[in-house]
């Protein structure tokens, strides 16, 4: 999958374009300022200094600072931290669940499958947003619930996503080849059909991420994700929502680089599609 | 059509069991005793004993679920803990501002959604379409509660011409609309455009531009039809994002609604009106797919066929 991804990459194939490798850049750019934050955030994300308090954008607050005096540009590069980690968390676990689920669903079928996925479907009942605010009402608010709630969120799209993969691939004649050999269930699903149902899956899962930063900012602005101290995106624009016409800068800066994160992974996304050739294949509701 | 208007109606009746078991079960999978939740403050153990007669808490699951959904096709949903006033009386004064919200909303998307899509469509890959595509995905992965805030500071602080936040003016509703719609609208407009340009690659498409029939009236009669069925399976299967983005931007912008409702009860942990909020946005979001079912059955026969065998 690499391999034919940098193929693609390198204009052999179908051409993806300019906008993905841009995207792709900005992407790499925003990990690695969430990962070097604490070296390259010109002050502590916490260090309150109450007599600067809800300044404009200046020389020495880029950004300009909150209610408590504290960096704007300081905390939105934590932020990052929080809100990328978190993001990429859930969905590692909502992608790895769902694949396991829906592999062992689809080539075992029977009634397993149809009782498992008939559970699995029932999330489909309410909207993302509402079953993470159910999750949260149950679990109470912070980092881990959030991450539980976005997880649980989107299994259903992987699973059911792994599962059609795995019941189309395992028709096929390699798969035979393997049963004449006398391999076992577990060498066929784990060696045979799930290298070949992976690319579809990694690459909704790559686009699912920016749904879940989305949807963790918006528990953040709800006051349901990570709690305070602890900068998050969606966090300071709910505490900067109260000063919106003092210092709208407070919002600005968090909710702009929401919005870029999520803009850059589903340009690159877009772009891995293509350059692939998957089809696309999300949760259509 | 009306018997598979009936087929559809009793296929959501699973579902709707379903989710009132998952709403039900909420107040039962909060860790802790569900009266220490419900009472919050120190626990006298005759007010335990009464407050645990009165939801029932003494009984085994099956049971209360029963007697819950006895009280909730009499249209009972319990009684709010902070308010001590009927959930259902909440959901009745909030539902209208939400319905409001979101029929505007769904109006919006597909409105602009589909003259943008068709707009793109008939400037293929020129610069009309290549702007059009780009809001759309800015319109798409905007966070709805950020541009919310920036509409407010835009249109009400700086220009004036709308009320910042609640809901006494009818103009109130203008803000929230916009930017729910927002997202719904450039998914429609995506959706729209495709469906424009590979309908226009069909040979019926051909044959009316042979027998000389002018493009505009190709791309409203013909064109146009073809592309509203896909666009209508999209607006059924998203009503969620609707649904699920009123509850963002009624919360951004002050307004009354179920969304507010439920935020506000997640905070002060008011089980009841949880339960009673996240039932009726469930059911607002089961009806609205039905509908949209139901639309697209009338537009288009084979599906009802499809559905037979």
């Amino acid at each position: 999958m690499i391999a034919r991804l940098v193929d693609r990459l390198m204009w052999r194939g179908p051409r993806p374009g300019i906008a993905p490798i841009v995207a792709g850049a900005a992407l790499l750019c925003l990990v690695a300022a969430a990962f070097l934050s604490p070296w390259i955030a010109p002050w502590p994300y916490d260090q309150q200094m109450l007599a600067e308090a809800d300044r404009a954008p200046s020389l020495a607050h880029w950004f300009g600072t909150d209610e408590f005096g504290r960096d704007v540009l300081s905390r939105v590069l934590f932020g990052a931290r929080t809100s990328l980690s978190v993001a990429l968390v859930s969905i590692s676990v909502s992608c790895s669940l769902g694949m396991a689920i829906g592999a062992i669903c689809g080539y075992v079928g029977g009634p397993v499958d149809r009782w498992v996925m008939a559970a699995i479907d029932m999330t489909w009942c309410f909207p993302e947003i509402l079953l993470a605010l159910l999750l949260v009402a149950i679990l109470g608010p912070g980092s881990t619930s959030t991450v539980l709630a976005i997880a649980i969120a989107y299994l259903a799209q992987f699973t059911r996503l792994t599962r059609s993969q795995i019941r189309a691939l395992k028709r096929e004649t390699f798969v035979e080849a393997s049963l004449c050999f006398g391999a076992g269930p577990a060498h066929i699903l784990l060696r045979r059909l799930l290298p070949n149902a992976v690319a579809p899956v990694v690459v909704v899962a790559m686009l699912t991420t920016g749904d879940a930063i989305l949807l963790e900012a918006t528990l953040g602005f709800f006051g349901m994700g990570a709690q305070p101290p602890t900068p998050s995106w969606g966090g300071m624009m709910s505490s900067g929502s109260e000063l919106l016409f003092e210092a709208p800068w407070v919002i600005l800066w968090p909710g702009a680089a929401i919005a870029a994160s999520v803009i850059a992974i589903n340009l690159f996304g877009d772009g891995v599609l293509v350059a692939l050739d998957v089809k696309k294949r999300r949760r259509t509701h | 059509m009306a018997k598979y208007a009936i087929r559809r109606l009793l296929a959501l009746l699973p579902v709707f069991l379903v989710v009132t078991v998952i709403v039900f079960l909420l107040i039962h999978l909060v860790p802790g005793d569900p009266i220490d939740n419900l009472m919050r403050s120190g626990s006298d153990p005759a007010q335990r004993d009464a407050l645990s007669r009165a939801y029932g808490l003494d009984r085994s699951l099956v049971e209360q679920y029963l007697a819950w959904m006895g009280h909730l096709v009499r249209g009972d949903l319990g009684t709010a803990i902070v308010q001590r006033r009927p959930v259902a009386e909440l959901i009745g004064e909030n539902i209208g501002y939400s319905l409001a919200l979101g029929g505007l909303a769904l109006a919006f998307s597909a409105i602009v959604g589909i003259v943008a899509g068709v707009t793109a469509a008939s400037f293929q890959d020129r610069v009309a379409d290549r702007a059009l595509m780009s809001l759309a995905l800015v319109g798409s992965t905007v966070p709805s509660f950020w541009l919310g805030l920036l509409m407010i500071l835009f249109f009400a602080v700086q220009l004036g011409w709308v009320p910042v936040s609640g809901a006494r003016h009818w103009t109130s509703v203008i803000l929230p609309a916009t930017t729910v719609g927002l997202a719904g609208m450039a998914l429609v407009a995506r959706v729209t455009r495709i469906a424009m340009i590979e309908t226009a690659r069909q040979d019926f498409v051909t044959l009316l531009h042979a027998k000389g029939v002018s493009r505009f009236t190709i791309q409203t009669r013909h064109l146009l039809r073809h592309a509203l069925v896909p666009v209508l399976t999209l607006l059924s299967l998203r009503i969620g994002l609707i649904v699920g983005g009123s509850v963002t931007v009624e919360y951004v912008f002050a307004r009354p609604g179920l969304g507010s409702l439920l935020i506000r009860a997640i905070g002060q942990r008011d089980y009841p009106v949880i339960q009673g909020s996240l039932l009726m946005l469930a059911i607002a979001v089961m009806l609205g797919t039905l509908v949209g079912d139901l639309l697209q059955a009338a537009m288009d026969p084979r599906q009802r066929e499809d559905d037979r065998s």
